[in-house]
């Protein structure tokens, strides 16, 4: 089954560009929630707060989790993501609930895979995909978080594989149909994570589609962790992973030219997803859906693009929006570049 | 944009490798992880568009250091913009270096040496990781040296990367061995062809692929002479890009411009490179020292030298590697000598020394050592039948078994000391290259030999004559070992491999000396003192490795107190003095001192090296160290005798206590009346299961009754006019041995007061019985840290002492305005009885101490600045 959905995705992607689906975060915030709404019956008295943690919400508030993603594929979304972007043992200690960072992957991508199953029932016109969602964690592998020690790292390589591993197996096991290593600040977190999905694929016996999106972090161009954005293809390349893309962070307009970068050097499929803008004196983002479309058509219109969503501040209104706009538009041809050996520090080099 | 498409070479920069740089090894051993930052960074700046990072050092952690320096290199845009090649031979290394790097990194790197198992298994992680990786020419027969090889062992890797494993062909750099030319050896002549068409072959045939190499290696025989060595690498390269070479570890600053070579010296070098002719290498060596860089020209040969004395032209002929006429010389000098062997002895061990030598000081070039050993067995070759026949059995000096060790293919050197060992009438059993420690170790108790000698070249070569030191213990051998090769190291043998063997472990650092120490080790008479000497020497090396400190940060004054030394003084009570109050001593005599000295330092003076009393042995200064003990112990007698010259003392000990970093010494036991208030400093490093150590903290504080004590010592007063009595004289050898001898003579006195004080005076070790040793080691309790010295290093506290015992006034001695003592034979300090105290040395110290010494000096802040200069850190 899963091999059949890869040929799926790919002849789809061959054929159009596929919309992501938006936030997950600013629509929670939309519900007003409580600490006593996360912490739900099962967590009524755990001893540390929990209020903020989205992903707890798989297991406490499953029916909110739900009409969300309901509503992005109502819009038209072909992938959506699982609520798992600190799902991580290493996020989840946060909240002191890294014993339940399977779980919640687990019930998170179930839960999407059932709403995936639920429309594909009543418009059964394209296939759904459940991205399992892999996030950066709040820790940094090839920065220290100490100014005055730089040679210290608060989270090593192996301590990020084993995590890693353990979220990607339990979304496996949950129906996720790819998965997403998203968000990528530090390009040695995602490939840590990209080091333990292989290892996850090994240990299930087989594989499904992995897409990768970093994050440029401002307007420099660069990754928090200094690589611009063919260094970080090159360092991820060898994952031969589906998709390539940005995401978050930025707006579209600032994020343009790192797409048009990236359409140029990428050798498979690309994506993006962008946040509605940066966000406002009030911490909200108020690019509106009308607005932000026209950028992303544009993308379209110019081939950058294979598979578009959103990232912060952007709704079931945008994502429609984007759906609307790019009807007929034919997706980003992939280019037929040199065979070198490519290599990259912060910088790319390669070799001729 | 911000790629970098890289030219038709790529230069991968080598500065940042242990086993290549002296100064990168260094820095990486001493911790100075900034200065290290700055190689990599101007390496970067230079132009090197890959970073080799190499941290294959035997005394070194080597996978902690490299993940350090990867992670500190991470935090450094200048640096890390490049991409980095993780370079060991170990794997673990490799792995643990790949997890520290967010880029596309090369691995450098695997083969199929082990053969294909470890090697699928590594190449399988490199490429989870993402990375390229370099991969050797080399098998699980050895190293490829022909075109042919190096293609087959390349296609092979291939074919298992690509095919078996799915491994991005463009990731694969192929290594196809790059080996020095014009070695004096024959086999070694074809060595650049072979790469050279070794790589165009791998380039048309095996798609996508990269080809590099270690540049440097191939011009290997004229270390020494770079502008030789520049023009080599420049004309390599130049073909060996043509036939497809793609990136090279290189020293871009060791690159001469092809074309400006001068014709005469590239032609030689092109033919040399290109092994034109059998002869190419023997004319570039003849041309060599014309371009050493020096402008020293050739001289035309000539044959004036033929008029020399016999040993004179038979020492010309081995270092010139004449062999023309070494026949007759020999048979001449033979008909010379009472016995054959006496030849050897004599002339021609005395010629192979001058090379040893030369070699050594990097004048000769192994080629040239090489065409020395080959005269020399042809002089060997030619007394045989004489002394054969001589003989009454068929004897050898003794039979070596000699191998390069497991793992490791490199035996130039080895066969070297084969060469000059067997030119000595040694029996040499060579195992050749790659040979397990079982086949050593059973091979020498079959074949019976003496001694057991080691080579490598490579590191881990290092851990494996360890290996082989432990099984030798562990099968109970009683031979000793021989340590040699290019990393191989005096300060490895001691640190590693002595302590694991102790039936004679020696390091022979090259092969001119393997002669003299495999004789002594063979000789019923010399052995045991030799093994004694070494062990004796080792251990010294150990103590200096011991003492190597990294350095390190500092800390505020604040954190440095809250660190003190806290000293017990609750359940500890100070003792109390004997007699308080200040003594004089002016009537001890020379003879009484003579046997308080340190001789050690006396020979220092001279310049000369060693320990006493094993100096008076040392092969080298020996003779000389004999010659001047014989004249100051001449020089003691005469002024003991003529009383010319008169050791004077004053000390004393008083009531005191601590207040923060200060020392108040009273009058009396009231302890009102503070007399002198003793400022001292405190280490302001970052400490780790250390205090931060101040002489203040071994006094106790206000409330139990403490003491401290003072004391200055002259050799006498006279030393001056002693001195210009001989300057008049014109004797100036006697001018320094009087100053030298005075100066022993003070420091026997603090010795000497120094015991009085703690067996009598202040009476706290009345049954202390230590030998000169022991004193000169300071097996004692309690300290006499001297003002300017480490522990209290600011000169002007010398100042209170001369106020505290009125030193100028009792016994004539006095400071100059920078608190210099006059005479100079002259020592003061402080005692201290606490049984915990002991020397340290302050070191670097910050503003915020300085500023608060200046206030309890009484000092400026400029004045106290200008004090304790050579301490202020920041």
């Amino acid at each position: 089954m899963p091999s059949n959905k890869t040929a799926q995705l790919k002849a789809a992607l061959n054929e159009r560009i596929l919309i992501l689906d938006g936030a997950m975060g600013t629509m929670i915030q939309q519900y007003k929630l409580e600490e006593d709404d996360y912490r739900g019956e099962r967590f009524a008295n755990w001893h540390v707060l929990v209020k903020g943690n989205n992903d707890l919400l798989s297991l406490t508030q499953p029916k909110i989790i739900a009409d969300i993603h309901r509503e992005y594929l109502l819009a038209g979304a072909d992938i959506i993501e699982t609520n798992t972007f600190n799902a991580t043992t290493i996020s989840m200690e946060d909240y002191e609930m890294a014993s339940l960072s399977r779980e919640i992957n687990f019930e998170s991508a179930k839960l999407a895979r059932k709403v995936c199953d639920e429309i594909e029932k009543s418009d059964p016109s394209k296939p759904r995909y459940v991205a399992g969602v892999l996030g950066p964690t709040s820790k940094t592998c090839s920065i220290s978080p100490d100014v005055n020690d730089p040679g210290f790292r608060n989270v090593t390589f192996d301590a990020l594989v084993e995590a890693y591993i353990e979220s990607t197996l339990a979304l496996m096991e949950g129906g996720a149909d790819l998965i997403l290593i998203e968000t990528i600040f530090d390009t040695l977190n995602a490939k840590a994570a990209a080091f333990a999905v292989e290892e996850a694929f090994e240990l299930a016996g087989y594989s499904l589609p992995v897409m990768i999106s970093g994050t440029i972090t401002d307007a420099s161009g660069r990754t928090l962790s200094g690589q611009t954005t063919e260094a970080f293809y090159n360092s991820i390349r060898h994952i031969k992973p589906i998709s390539i893309g940005l995401n978050c962070a930025l707006g579209p307009d600032l994020l343009r030219q790192y797409v048009v970068e990236l359409s140029r050097v990428c050798e498979t499929y690309t994506s993006v997803h962008p946040n509605a803008g940066l966000p406002n004196e009030f911490g909200e983002y108020d690019l509106a859906a009308d607005e932000m479309a026209v950028e992303i058509i544009d993308w379209a219109n110019n081939g950058l693009i294979n598979i578009v969503g959103g990232c912060c501040g952007t709704t079931p209104a945008h994502i429609k929006a984007f759906y609307d706009g790019i009807q007929g538009v034919a997706p980003r041809a992939l280019p037929q570049l040199e065979v070198r050996m490519r290599l990259s520090g912060l910088e790319a080099c390669n070799l001729n | 944009m911000s790629s970098t498409n890289t030219a038709v070479f790529t230069n991968v920069g080598e500065r940042t490798n242990v086993t290549g740089s002296a100064k990168f090894k260094r820095l990486i051993l001493e911790e100075d992880y900034e200065t290290a930052l700055d190689v990599a960074r101007e390496q970067v700046e230079n132009g090197a568009q890959v970073i080799d990072i190499n941290m294959d050092e035997a005394m070194l952690d080597s996978k902690a250091a490299m993940v350090r320096f990867l992670n500190l290199i991470a935090s450094e845009p200048d640096i890390s913009r490049v991409p980095i090649m993780v370079d060991s031979s170990k794997w673990e290394v490799i792995e643990a270096g790949l997890k520290c790097i967010q880029g596309k990194a090369i691995v450098n790197s695997i083969s199929l040496k082990e053969g294909e198992e470890p090697f699928i298994k590594q190449a399988k992680i490199i490429k989870r990781f993402g990375a390229a990786a370099v991969v050797m020419a080399f098998d699980e027969t050895g190293q490829a040296e022909t075109e042919q090889r190096k293609f087959e062992i390349c296609q092979r890797s291939y074919r298992i990367l690509v095919d078996e494993i799915g491994f991005p062909p463009e990731d694969i750099i192929f290594d196809p061995n790059i080996f020095a030319v014009a070695t004096g050896i024959e086999e070694h002549d074809n060595y650049a062809v072979e790469f050279i068409e070794g790589t165009r072959r791998i380039k048309q045939n095996l798609p996508h692929c990269k080809v590099s190499g270690g540049v440097s290696n191939v011009s290997f025989s004229f270390r020494g002479n770079n502008p030789v060595r520049e023009a080599i690498h420049s004309v390599f390269l130049y073909h060996a890009i043509k036939a497809g070479m793609d990136m090279g570890i290189v020293n871009a600053g060791q690159l001469a411009v092809y074309d400006d070579i001068p014709k005469e010296l590239r032609d030689a070098v092109e033919d040399v490179v290109l092994n034109k002719d059998p002869e190419a290498g023997e004319r570039l060596v003849e041309l060599a020292p014309k371009y050493s860089g020096k402008g020293e020209t050739a001289k035309k040969e000539d044959l004036e030298w033929r008029s020399w004395p016999v040993a004179k032209r038979l020492e010309h002929a081995l270092v010139k590697g004449i062999t023309e006429y070494i026949e007759e010389d020999t048979e001449e000098a033979r008909t010379q000598a009472t016995k054959p062997i006496e030849v050897i002895e004599g002339p021609l061990m005395d010629g192979m020394n001058v090379v040893g030598d030369l070699f050594g000081a990097g004048k000769m070039f192994l080629p040239q050592v090489v065409k020395s050993a080959r005269v020399m067995k042809r002089a060997v070759a030619y007394l045989d039948p004489f002394i054969e026949a001589e003989k009454e059995e068929g004897s050898t000096n003794g039979k070596i078994l000699m191998a390069t060790v497991k793992g490791d293919v490199h035996d130039i050197g080895k066969n070297i000391v084969g060469v000059v060992l067997q030119c000595n009438n040694y029996e040499v059993i060579d195992l050749g290259v790659m040979v397990p420690a079982e086949t050593i170790l059973r091979t020498a108790i079959e074949e019976n030999v003496d001694i057991i000698g080691l080579s490598g070249l490579i590191t881990p070569s290092l851990d494996e004559m360890v290996h082989v030191a432990k099984e030798m213990t562990r099968q109970g051998f009683e031979i000793p070992l021989m340590i040699g090769g290019a990393t191989t190291s005096k300060a490895h043998t001691a640190v590693k491999i002595e302590p694991e063997y102790d039936k004679g472990v020696v390091y022979v650092n090259n092969a001119s000396r393997a002669v003299g120490v495999a004789s002594s080790l063979l000789s019923k008479t010399q052995k045991a003192d030799f093994i004694a000497k070494t062990t004796a020497e080792y251990e010294k090396v150990r103590e200096q490795q011991a003492r190597k400190r990294p350095k390190s940060k500092p800390v505020t004054l604040e954190q440095a107190r809250a660190n003190a030394a806290k000293l017990d003084f609750d359940s500890y009570t100070p003792p109390v003095p004997k007699q308080l109050g200040v003594q004089e001593f002016k009537d001890v005599s020379i003879g009484t001192l003579r046997n308080y000295i340190d001789w050690t330092p006396f020979f220092m003076t001279w310049s000369l090296a060693g320990k006493y009393p094993r100096i008076l042995d040392d092969e080298i200064v020996g003779q000389e160290a004999q010659s001047l003990f014989k004249d100051a112990n001449a020089m003691l007698d005469q002024l003991e005798r003529e009383q010319t010259l008169q050791p004077l003392g004053v000390m004393g000990i008083f009531a005191a206590n601590r207040v923060d970093d200060d020392i108040e010494i009273y009058a009396d036991e009231t302890r009102s009346d503070v007399l002198v208030r003793s400022s001292q400093l405190r280490q302001q490093t970052e400490k780790k299961g250390f205090a931060n150590y101040c002489l203040a903290d071994y006094i106790a504080p206000k409330g139990v009754n403490d003491y401290f004590g003072a004391f200055a010592v002259t050799g006498g007063l006279a030393e001056d006019d002693l001195a210009s009595a001989f300057e008049a004289q014109q004797d100036d050898y006697n001018k320094i041995m009087i100053k030298a001898v005075a100066d022993r003579l003070a420091e026997a006195f603090a010795e000497y007061l120094h015991e009085r004080v703690r067996k009598e005076i202040w009476g706290f070790a009345s049954d202390e019985n230590l030998s000169n040793d022991e004193l000169i080691r300071e097996n004692y309790q309690g300290i006499r840290p001297a003002p300017g010295y480490p522990a209290c290093p600011e000169h002007t506290e010398k100042q209170k002492i001369w106020q505290l015992l009125d030193v100028e006034n009792r016994i004539g001695m006095k400071l100059t305005s920078s608190y210099a003592m006059w005479p100079g034979a002259a020592v003061s300090g402080w005692y201290f009885s606490h049984p915990d105290s002991k020397y340290f040395a302050v070191a670097q110290i910050q503003q915020d101490q300085v500023e608060d010494y200046a206030n309890r000096q009484n000092m400026s802040l400029e004045e106290a600045e200008r004090w304790l200069a050579p301490n202020i850190g920041y």
